[in-house]
């Protein structure tokens, strides 16, 4: 193969068939897309949950991980926010033509390594090259299926007063990660992305605790917006306690420098869960007891205070609104 | 600085304590304004401004730079995005300020204008390396915190013969407006929290007119809830001594007499001139324009930019806010037709802006 991605490769022909059995297969293969028919054939059993994202991250490597493991832990996590166990994805790539063939390999190996380690297998894949300019290096749709094991399964809308508010670990790792990389910004402290795929921690989770309310994780727009979107659909107020929430003292840093929020910043290996107070603890014993659980605590409570709002009690006792974030964040002039 | 240090300025109960003196302590309402943006987001952030006691009267003022950027400076950088060979290089924080009929950067950056959002002014030097038959025109608004940087990047282009770079200098200087402040009748203020970035730059010297010529207190700090309240509990006391003083608490940052270099730096390429400003109006001497042995490098000159007084916006009470006679939230704009999503004013798009600070962290 060329030593760059040529208009070529999405031909549909020879050159295509080169770039799907020397990589795609080569990383991703399995029985089931080995056999390249037009669509994937499979069981599942039960209530079936099913998500789909694209990624578009810039720059497409950073320190923890890349825009293909990052593809297969974002649509893993969402589906195992519904209590399931994912387990099969489809990943679509567009990709603009001169991307170094290297890169693309690196992409699609740490893809194939993510899924291994996830445990879910690529059935079926789409690949499309573009004309220079027409996307920006590369993008990576992919769609996860699962079967879900929690019954009723977590949802937004299920938060109750007196529930108690948990998080698997520290904020802001991965947004700052991947804005500091974009931007050349050298922080003196290393920061890295905490990318990783949660769906064993949560299947134990909810195969231990049948009752979680909500389960999310908190990607774009970080905990705040993620914590406005819950309240604002179960109707209950989330009072968090500043000095509960976990921020690395290199990411506060790092985004006190920047003029950004860590409770704003995307996360890409962590989830919020809502729990009966009853099964808070039983709740953080088996989050503490994963590697990507360690940090885990609990942030705060559900009221019936402010429906629909979050609110922040500070260190100092005083009481202010956490709210959704508008637009992106943008560093300040001073 | 460590953050371990930085977080013994925010010790709950070290705060308490001193809350606790400055109730004991207050003998009438004390009328403070913040000058900086960071303080007042720092205020509501910490949830100090719930804690403080009422008679505390807590008034944000004009030192958020993009408050006080006056529409017919916003309208400019719009009328400059989107021109053939221009490339608009800012920071972050202007991307949403709405000019006249609605329009942003953000907005003229979906249109297809060729606008950078930027970390350090030093980056338009990298895009105007790359970029060499267009123009990489850096908007420069700010206070004595930027400038300098500024400076330097224009020296810096200089020295490596960078011919296509612009700076669209708006800069405003804080010690004039607090003249202007004080000099107007309507304001009634007992004492000001001196910017705790602009002083790392001024020095304390440049305020000493506040108790001299007007009998009020102020005090540099730093932005910490402990400092915020130290520069209180000051200003408190003094009073209860019929003294009016400058003082400085953020002496970990802020020295007597500044950051010469930095002050030489941007004397050496700016000079004081006329400025307007958002709400406060013409200030004398308030602004800082380009130096005409830096010509090659004025964007106002090559676009034949002027910068005037207009209508101002109907029902928009920016200016009253600024100033500190009036609250965000008595404007009748306030979180109707004036939200984050939809700012009117500047005082709503900035993230250091008092209305913004109201919209997003009060409470009830």
């Amino acid at each position: 193969m060329s030593d760059k991605v040529l208009l070529d490769y999405g031909s549909g022909g020879r050159a295509s068939q080169r770039l799907v059995s020397g990589l795609f297969l080569e990383h991703l293969g399995n029985e089931e897309l080995d056999r390249l028919n037009d669509a994937a054939v499979f069981t599942l059993s039960g209530r079936t949950a099913m998500s789909t994202d694209s990624f578009t991250v810039d720059p497409i490597f950073f320190p923890g991980g890349d825009i293909g493991s990052l593809a297969v832990h974002g649509t893993v996590n969402d589906v195992a926010m519904m209590g399931a166990i994912p387990r099969y994805i489809t990943c679509g790539y567009i990709i603009e033509e001169g991307l170094p063939m290297d890169d693309l390999e690196r992409i699609v190996a740490s893809m194939g390594e993510a899924c291994r380690h996830a445990g879910v297998h690529v059935v079926s894949g789409d690949t499309k090259v573009v004309p220079r300019g027409a996307v920006d290096k590369i993008f990576i749709n992919t769609t996860g299926v699962g079967e879900v094991i929690a019954d009723p399964e977590p949802g937004g809308d299920r938060a109750r007063p007196g529930d108690a508010v948990l998080i698997s670990g520290t904020i802001g790792d991965h947004g700052l990660t991947v804005l500091g990389t974009r931007e050349g910004l050298d922080f003196e402290a290393k920061v890295e992305s905490d990318s990783a795929a949660l769906n064993h921690l949560l299947v134990r989770l909810v195969q231990e605790l049948p009752d979680v309310h909500v389960l999310r994780d908190p990607t774009r727009g970080g905990l705040a917006t993620t914590l406005n979107e819950i309240t604002v659909s179960s109707n209950v107020c989330c009072e968090l306690v500043e000095d509960d929430l976990p921020v690395r003292p290199e990411v506060r840093g790092g985004c006190s420098l920047l003029g950004l929020d860590p409770l704003y910043l995307a996360n890409e290996g962590k989830f919020i869960c809502v729990v009966p107070e009853a099964d808070a603890e039983k709740a953080l014993a088996i989050m503490r007891a994963d590697p990507l659980g360690t940090d885990a605590r609990r942030i705060g409570t559900m009221t019936d205070a402010n429906p629909g709002k979050v609110v922040l009690v500070t260190r100092l006792g005083g009481k202010r609104l956490l709210g959704m974030l508008e637009g992106e964040q943008l560093p300040r002039i001073c | 600085m460590s953050f371990d240090i930085l977080d013994r300025f925010g010790d709950p109960q070290l705060c308490r304590n001193v809350l606790d003196t400055l109730a004991r302590e207050l003998d009438g309402e004390l009328r403070f304004m913040e000058v900086c943006g960071t303080h007042t987001v720092s205020i509501f952030q910490s949830g100090l401004r719930s804690l403080l006691p009422e008679g505390i009267v807590h008034l944000s003022g004009p030192g958020c730079p993009v408050c006080v950027t006056h529409e017919s400076e916003v309208n400019a950088f719009l009328d400059l995005a989107g021109k053939d060979g221009v490339i608009l290089t800012t920071f972050g924080d202007l991307m949403r300020v709405p000019g006249d009929n609605g329009r942003n950067l953000k907005k003229a950056q979906a249109d297809g204008a060729r606008v950078r959002v930027v970390y350090s002014p030093f980056d338009t030097l990298k895009l105007a390396r790359e970029n060499p038959d267009d123009l990489v025109v850096f908007i420069g608004v700010g206070f004595e915190t930027t400038a300098p940087t500024i400076a330097g990047t224009m020296k810096m282009a200089r020295q490596e013969g960078i011919r296509n770079l612009r700076i669209l200098c708006f800069h405003k200087t804080v010690p004039t407006a607090l003249d202007a402040l004080l000099s107007d009748q309507d304001i009634a203020l007992d004492g000001f929290i001196l910017p705790g970035h602009v002083s790392a730059v001024i020095g304390v010297e440049p305020y000493r007119f506040i108790p001299q010529t007007f009998g009020k207190s102020a005090v540099v700090a730093g932005f910490e809830p402990l400092d915020i309240l130290e520069a209180l509990l000051r200003m408190v006391e003094w009073r209860k001594r019929g003294e009016a003083r400058v003082d400085n608490t953020y002496t970990r940052i802020v020295s007597e007499h500044g950051n010469s270099r930095a002050m030489d730096v941007m004397y050496e390429v700016f000079e004081p001139c006329d400025a307007l400003w958002r709400g406060l109006g013409l200030i004398p001497g308030s602004g800082l324009e380009i130096r005409d042995g830096w010509v090659e490098f004025d964007a106002k000159r090559e676009f034949d930019i002027v910068i005037e007084e207009g209508p101002a916006l109907p029902g928009c009470k920016c200016g009253e806010i600024l100033k500190g006679v009036k609250r965000p939230d008595q404007c009748p704009l306030f979180g109707k037709a004036c939200t984050p999503a939809n700012p009117v004013g500047p005082c709503m798009v900035s993230t250091e802006g008092s209305c913004a600070a109201y919209y997003k962290y009060k409470v009830d």
